[in-house]
């Protein structure tokens, strides 16, 4: 039995010639693959887009190097970033609700997000594969191009969480010392408004990739994308320290859903639902537009050489 | 070597003007983005009237000084720090066998205008600091000397970063902790970070002389961590001995890079 290709071992035969009638089943010999557990989830029938999230997973496993050199880099910038948060927070103690050790927290858990929530934009393939032609392929699976990217830019998060985000974490811990929540039910939450927070990112990515159909040339989009997402989501500063309107303007728009809304979850400076029912509004918002988007361009693409 | 500088970042420019749009949007990107550091000076300022016992004034000198090397900097040879792209690609090789250094080929290579962007945004701030201080005109000969050598450290910093991607070629990103990390660092004074990093940018890595120990003569200020007085001119030394431990770095690395091997 020849190996298959990832992408295509997502797919059982049956989901791909609907009107085939399915091959009988034989006793395979089990496959090994370097990652534990890996032959038995290929094996076993999970469904679609939970193969795709964990072929995702395995994707970005491949550049651990590059993930660790991101989290020291994460952690450098976290240390520098903590430092003039400390210094205002010492000028000016219980400064938007926040004491020295919640501001030192805001920032390395920021950092820790970068991965995850991809603040720096990009972490979908899509834009790359429009401009390559390479969607032609993607819009001709019998599955949905959002759903799809969804479930691999889940993987990726999952993946980039183990290695960029724990580590910054700790080393913030460790040099300054962060607040750790101690009922179980505040990591229940940040949890929720964590991933919450993961699916806002992909909405807003989706969309500036999409762009691609139309514009060919993505780099002007990433690059106003990026300012957007840095500035608002709180990577800069924290949005309470934003100055009245532009305060209240920040903390409302989707980009706050990344970093200030679970941040202050973890913090605990948040109604829990308040913060879900706005992150979920949002996640609702971009994914129905990334949606009508997809829609549009499905008729607009044009594959050359056909 | 200038020569031949000057006529590939020409030649990249007018291949980047064959697309106009993309090119402004960058420009305006790069302008915006760096813009965002200085919002967020001002947004602290708007909290508090001195951070690190330094003014906004103050404050945004530094970053204007700093701003100003790092870009010209970045600006003229911060594409070095790609070099881990080009030895996966293979292209690296092909540099290496053009009549012309590799180093210039790497720091010119896809030069756009989108890179003035950075410099504007810095220049405006430092334009605005200088009106708004009350310097004493006998020290500000040494504005100029102090971008000078902040120019030469960060590139050779940058230098340093792509060296050291010959031997993490999987890792780059660990040199942005230095390179960008160094120009976030120098934003601010240095009193916000306290004594073991400034220790460790004066005598280690020597960030600190890109900005903060000529701005303290500039600004009249006395040292808060007590460093002796002669080590507000001693940009140019430490800008020399960090130049030539990056030249001697990258010369390393050319002697021992075996290509991609695959």
């Amino acid at each position: 039995m020849p190996r298959r290709h990832p992408e295509e071992a997502a797919f059982p035969l049956r989901a791909r010639f609907p009107s085939r009638p399915r091959p009988p089943s034989r006793a395979r010999p089990p496959r090994h693959s370097g990652l534990p557990f890996s032959g038995l989830l290929s094996r076993t029938r999970l469904p679609l887009y939970a193969r795709i999230a964990w072929y995702g997973f395995r994707r970005h496993s491949a550049y651990r190097t590059a993930a660790l050199a991101g989290a020291f880099t994460n952690t450098v910038f976290g240390i520098l970033r903590a430092h003039v948060l400390i210094a205002l927070w010492e000028a000016r103690p219980g400064l938007a609700g926040y004491d020295v050790a919640d501001a030192v927290t805001f920032c390395f858990l920021s950092q820790a997000f970068i991965g995850p929530m991809q603040l720096f934009g990009g972490g979908l393939q899509l834009a790359e594969r429009v401009r390559g032609g390479d969607v032609a392929v993607d819009l001709a699976r019998p599955a949905s191009l959002q759903a799809w990217n969804l479930a691999d830019d889940l993987g990726r998060a999952a993946y980039l969480l183990l290695l960029r985000s724990v580590p910054p974490t700790l080393v913030g811990a460790a040099l300054f010392g962060i607040v750790f929540p101690t009922e179980p039910a505040a990591w229940v939450f940040f949890t929720v408004s964590f991933v919450l927070g993961v699916v806002v990112s992909f909405g807003w990515r989706y969309l500036v990739a999409l762009s691609s159909f139309w514009i060919v040339d993505d780099r002007g989009t990433q690059s106003l994308s990026l300012v957007l997402m840095m500035f608002f989501s709180g990577m800069v500063l924290p949005l309470n320290l934003f100055p009245g309107w532009l305060g209240t303007l920040a903390q409302s728009l989707p980009w706050a859903a990344m970093v200030q809304i679970p941040a202050d979850v973890y913090l605990g400076k948040r109604d829990a639902l308040e913060a879900f029912a706005l992150q979920a509004l949002w996640a609702a918002a971009l994914l129905v537009l990334g949606a009508l988007a997809t829609r549009a361009a499905r008729r607009k693409v044009v594959v050359q050489g056909g | 070597m200038v020569r031949t500088y000057l006529l590939l970042a020409w030649t990249w420019l007018r291949a980047s003007a064959q697309y106009p749009i993309p090119m402004a949007a960058m420009a305006l990107g790069s302008f915006v983005l760096n813009g965002l550091d200085v919002a967020a000076i001002w947004i602290v300022f708007g909290h508090t009237d001195a951070l690190g016992g330094f003014t906004l004034a103050e404050v945004m000198f530094l970053y204007g000084t700093a701003g100003v090397s790092f870009a010209l900097s970045d600006m003229l040879f911060g594409n070095v720090d790609r070099l881990s792209q080009h030895i996966r690609a293979g292209t690296f090789d092909a540099m290496l066998v053009r009549p012309a250094s590799a180093f210039v080929q790497m720091a010119t290579d896809r030069f756009g205008v989108h890179r003035f962007g950075r410099m504007t945004q810095a220049a405006v701030v430092l334009g605005i600091a200088l009106s708004q201080l009350d310097l004493e005109w006998s020290r500000t000969w040494m504005v100029p000397v102090m971008i000078v050598c902040g120019i030469v450290i960060f590139t050779s910093i940058f230098t340093l970063g792509g060296a050291l991607q010959f031997l993490l070629t999987d890792a780059p990103e660990v040199a942005n902790a230095f390179t960008y990390g160094g120009s976030t660092l120098t934003q601010y004074p240095l009193t916000v970070y306290g004594g073991d990093l400034v220790k460790a940018v004066t005598f280690i890595v020597p960030l600190a002389f890109v900005n903060w120990q000529p701005g303290l003569y500039v600004l009249g200020r006395d040292d808060p961590f007590g460093l002796p007085y002669w080590l507000r001119f001693a940009a140019p030394a430490a800008a020399l001995v960090l130049a030539l431990a990056a030249a001697l770095a990258w010369r390393a690395g050319i002697r021992r890079y075996r290509s991609t091997g695959s």
